[in-house]
């Protein structure tokens, strides 16, 4: 029998496999398909404090082995979450965890508040990396004091634990890392999209309202994998891995990179089911190698 | 809504770049309503990389149906799978169309151009079935774009056809042809599906003539399940615009919500 669970410190999960966020709505749209319970948890869809309409369409685009997407944060805000979602979700025995997002610094800090006030959520994942929300691309997560300043004032005011998520368009993605660490975040989550675009010959137009987009799926694995293999060996708290998790070897080549825990995100999209048939496609795995508690493998690359 | 991850092709029609598939779902076909569609996976690799969304045409006690065009790559692999194989679907899925108790004896308009004839024929059948009077409007560029003709006859539903070229049918757009009829006719409702400039001109259209109107819209789609928010389109409720989403608060809305976009018909 292969123990799945992971401890990371602040908390603990069934399995390493947790939902990303923005690719499992708010937990509910997937209750028709399985048994939540079976996941190691899940990030709910990223929350500003009211409201938010999001971008213009067309919000996706096709690429090969990878999707573009700009819908730019589309969501009912924390108020309508903790109100009308939460309760639905409170009794379920998974992590939950809450995707926590804002238009400047204080804004986080408001979302992070308001959240705490509520039963039911295990840790927070701060969304300073989204690739849709600023013009050009920008956000936090470019940037090291920035990012410091933002999980600091979070942390200031929200005794939840914190998971903070980085983006992978920057120059050296450690300094930013450390600078999360420094800051008082108790996880590091990576990597959220990739700044891209997508363009259609006939019209010259770009296929995106946004113009930009972030871009996901099996064609972001490898350079994801890389940066979480330099996150994990510059960081002393645990890393959880992100970046075209298709399949049970996907995700366990992310332990072995260093990653405590795994998100899969676009391969919700292509089924429902994925996160479960790659929950049981590791405990497969490890009863095939003999290997008896899967954290084992957390950092386990034979240099 | 369910996924079937056993559903066999049990018949293929082909004309053309048209496509007709039955798929042995007895599931998914005993919920199914018209103007709801399915997520179907065409491909084992990661290209395409999502499934792809089409219209339920029609079902039956064990079968659902679905009637296509090749679009792109995704539609391309579908059409190539033979009878005997099994897709991958989830469905059924999204609001589709209203089917009132007062379309008892009336005539409902249902109109659809090309591949748009996908969701009319199971529609047209449900109408029927609440003793309502359907006849569909079924348009396209050629009498090539026109493979469902015979079909709808043997059904015995009332068609009226179209031909931008005049080589059957109404010389004209689809368009033209409703308006032409509207002027001896007075229909209860109008459904439509097809491209968007049609549907924005027949928006237009019922407006004039206080037609009460459903649209099915057609997007780009990533999950199909309302998780990705990826398929949002304009839509106005209550006097105000929010993005809504194609896959689950439509793809039907009520002609007077949809947010056109600048495209012109013909």
């Amino acid at each position: 029998m292969v123990d799945l669970s992971i401890d990371l410190g602040f908390l603990k999960l069934k399995n390493p496999v947790l939902a990303a966020s923005g690719t499992f709505g708010y937990g509910l749209e997937f209750k028709p398909f399985f048994n939540l319970e079976l996941l190691g948890g899940f990030v709910v869809k990223g929350l500003y404090f009211n409201p938010r309409e999001g971008n213009p369409p067309p919000r996706l685009a096709e690429t090969p082995s990878g999707l573009i997407n700009s819908i730019g944060l589309q969501g009912i805000g924390v108020k309508a979450f903790c109100e009308e979602v939460l309760p639905q979700l409170q009794d379920l025995d998974t992590a939950i965890i809450v995707n926590v997002c804002g238009e400047e610094e204080d804004e986080y800090a408001l979302v992070a508040d308001y959240l705490g006030r509520f039963e039911g959520i295990d840790a927070l994942e701060l969304n300073i990396s989204c690739p849709n929300v600023r013009e050009g691309g920008r956000c936090p997560a470019q940037d090291p004091e920035a990012t410091y300043r933002t999980v600091k004032k979070v942390k200031q005011v929200s005794s939840l634990p914190l998971i903070t998520k980085l983006s992978p368009n920057v120059t050296d993605i450690t300094s930013v890392a450390v600078a999360a660490e420094e800051g008082g975040s108790q996880a590091i989550s990576l990597v959220n999209t990739f700044l891209a675009m997508a363009i259609d010959l006939k019209t010259r137009k770009p296929k995106l309202g946004n113009i930009l987009g972030g871009l996901s799926g099996p064609a972001i694995k490898p350079i994801a994998l890389r940066m979480v293999w330099q996150v994990a060996n510059t960081v002393k708290i645990p890393v959880v891995g992100i970046g075209g998790i298709f399949t049970a070897e996907d995700a366990l080549e992310f332990m072995v990179a260093g990653a405590a825990a795994v998100e899969v995100g676009t391969a919700n999209f292509v089924d429902p089911e994925a996160c479960l048939k790659i929950i049981q496609g590791m405990k497969k795995w490890a009863e095939e190698n003999r290997i008896l508690k899967i954290s084992e493998l957390t950092g386990s690359l034979q240099i | 809504m369910i996924i079937d991850r056993q559903a066999r092709i049990v018949d293929k029609k082909n004309w053309g770049s048209y496509f007709l598939f039955s798929l042995e779902s007895p599931e998914i076909a005993r919920s199914s309503q018209p103007g709801q569609f399915l997520m179907i996976k065409v491909s084992e690799t990661d290209s395409p990389l999502l499934r792809r969304p089409l219209s339920l045409h029609n079902r039956t006690n064990q079968e659902v149906e679905i009637f296509f065009q090749i679009a792109g790559k995704g539609t391309k692999l579908l059409s190539e799978k033979r009878p005997g194989e099994i897709l991958d679907v989830i469905g059924p899925l999204g609001h589709g169309f209203s089917l009132k108790k007062e379309f008892k004896e009336k005539e409902i308009f249902c109109v659809g151009g090309g591949r748009g004839l996908a969701p009319l024929f199971f529609l047209a059948k449900e109408l029927r079935a609440v003793e309502a009077r359907p006849i569909i409007f079924y348009g396209g560029k050629t009498s090539a774009d026109l493979p469902l003709r015979q079909r709808l006859e043997e059904a015995g539903i009332e068609t009226r056809i179209s031909t931008d070229d005049g080589s059957a049918g109404f010389p004209g757009m689809v368009t033209e042809l409703v308006e032409k009829e509207l002027q001896q006719r007075a229909p209860a409702f109008l459904f439509a599906c097809g491209p968007e400039a049609m549907m924005k001109r027949l928006s237009e259209i019922c407006q004039k003539n206080n037609l009460p109107a459903e649209f099915s819209l057609e997007t780009i789609m990533g999950c199909g399940i309302g998780a990705c928010w990826g398929c949002a389109q304009p839509i106005k409720k209550n006097g105000a615009i929010h993005y809504l989403k194609v896959c689950q608060d439509g793809p039907v809305f009520s002609a007077q919500e949809i947010i056109w976009g600048e495209k012109k018909y013909g």
